[in-house]
């Protein structure tokens, strides 16, 4: 293998790893957080709207966690700098 | 496939680039700027007033409800810059279902701008509210030990602003464009739909963490003082 396939396939493997972990963690995390909010809000109906933006602002918080697993690999996938280079190296010769 | 707008060029002249982020978001910009200034021109305190007038009182009281709630007490004084931000990222948003229109935040380079001016905008006003002295004895809150904590978590807070939302905006984008090659017909509006709701939550909590972090900047001596009194 030389090092042009060996970048993709690292790329590619990592940035499947990235996505699977970096779901696991804030699924459970998201799960949690609306199964407390909704015993909360059969609870106390009353404060629905104040529990109701507390979880949105909480679920934005632990999704960007994800957000940024994705981000990663995306740029792994789309705009790999490593891939780049390599790429122009392979061009220059 | 492109990450962001930054990578769409129109026009080049030298070290001078014109790219679609930039004219997007002027595209949103004068219209609303425009926009504005066309209701505002008159406004009436009769009874009967225009649609648009209606429209905008309705916006900026929620927006005014929402700071205040926050804690940030004179909230007309904090509307200018957090209800700009809030204006521009959803209309950013909602205007992503524009056939061709690519929502300026979903790149990088605008999204770090509104974070970039929330970090300078957080110590000016919490400099203007306590003073120089005050506001920077906040950061060696409760032991000078914890100081590096302290500017580490400014810089890195602004960077989690910015990412967060170029990461929301532009996996929407992306989501729809994988989609559209293997389902092209339903599925891609079901996403659609799913993205302007990120967007409009997007649009608040980012608006929302900006006035937590004002607040956070204004308020800390006083409530410092509070929870000693309470002990």
């Amino acid at each position: 293998m030389d090092s042009m396939t060996l970048i993709a396939v690292a790329s590619i493997v990592t940035s499947g790893i990235t996505t699977a972990i970096g779901s696991v963690g804030p699924a459970l995390g998201e799960g949690r957080a609306v199964a407390t909010a909704l015993s909360s809000l059969a609870q106390q109906p009353d404060a629905s709207p104040t529990i109701t933006r507390t979880l949105f602002v909480g679920l934005a918080m632990i999704e960007s966690t994800a957000i940024y697993c994705f981000v990663v690999s995306m740029i792994l996938i789309f705009a790999n700098p490593f891939w780049n280079h390599m790429l122009a190296q392979m061009s220059e010769k | 496939m492109h990450l962001s707008p930054d990578e769409v060029v129109f026009w080049k002249y030298g070290f001078f680039k014109l790219n679609a982020t930039i004219v997007y978001t002027w595209a949103l910009m004068i219209p609303l700027v425009v926009g504005c200034r066309w209701v505002t021109s008159r406004l009436s305190d009769q009874i009967e007033r225009s649609n648009w007038q209606n429209f905008l009182e309705i916006i900026i009281t929620g927006i005014i409800g929402q700071i205040e709630e926050v804690g940030l007490k004179p909230a007309r004084h904090y509307l200018s810059l957090l209800g700009t931000l809030f204006l521009f990222v959803a209309v950013c948003s909602l205007s992503s279902i524009i056939p061709g229109f690519e929502p300026p935040t979903g790149s990088l380079s605008t999204t770090t701008a509104l974070a970039l001016t929330v970090m300078v905008a957080a110590p000016i006003y919490g400099i203007s509210k306590q003073g120089i002295g005050s506001y920077l004895k906040s950061y060696i809150q409760p032991t000078i030990i914890m100081l590096p904590f302290n500017i580490i978590s400014e810089v890195s807070r602004t960077l989690a602003l910015a990412v967060r939302l170029f990461g929301n905006m532009m996996s929407g984008g992306m989501i729809i464009g994988i989609l559209m090659t293997i389902t092209p017909f339903i599925f891609p509006i079901v996403m659609t739909v799913l993205g302007l709701l990120t967007g409009m939550v997007q649009a608040y909590i980012f608006s929302i963490l900006a006035a937590v972090y004002i607040a956070a900047a204004t308020q800390s001596e006083k409530s410092n003082s509070e929870n000693q009194q309470k002990v």
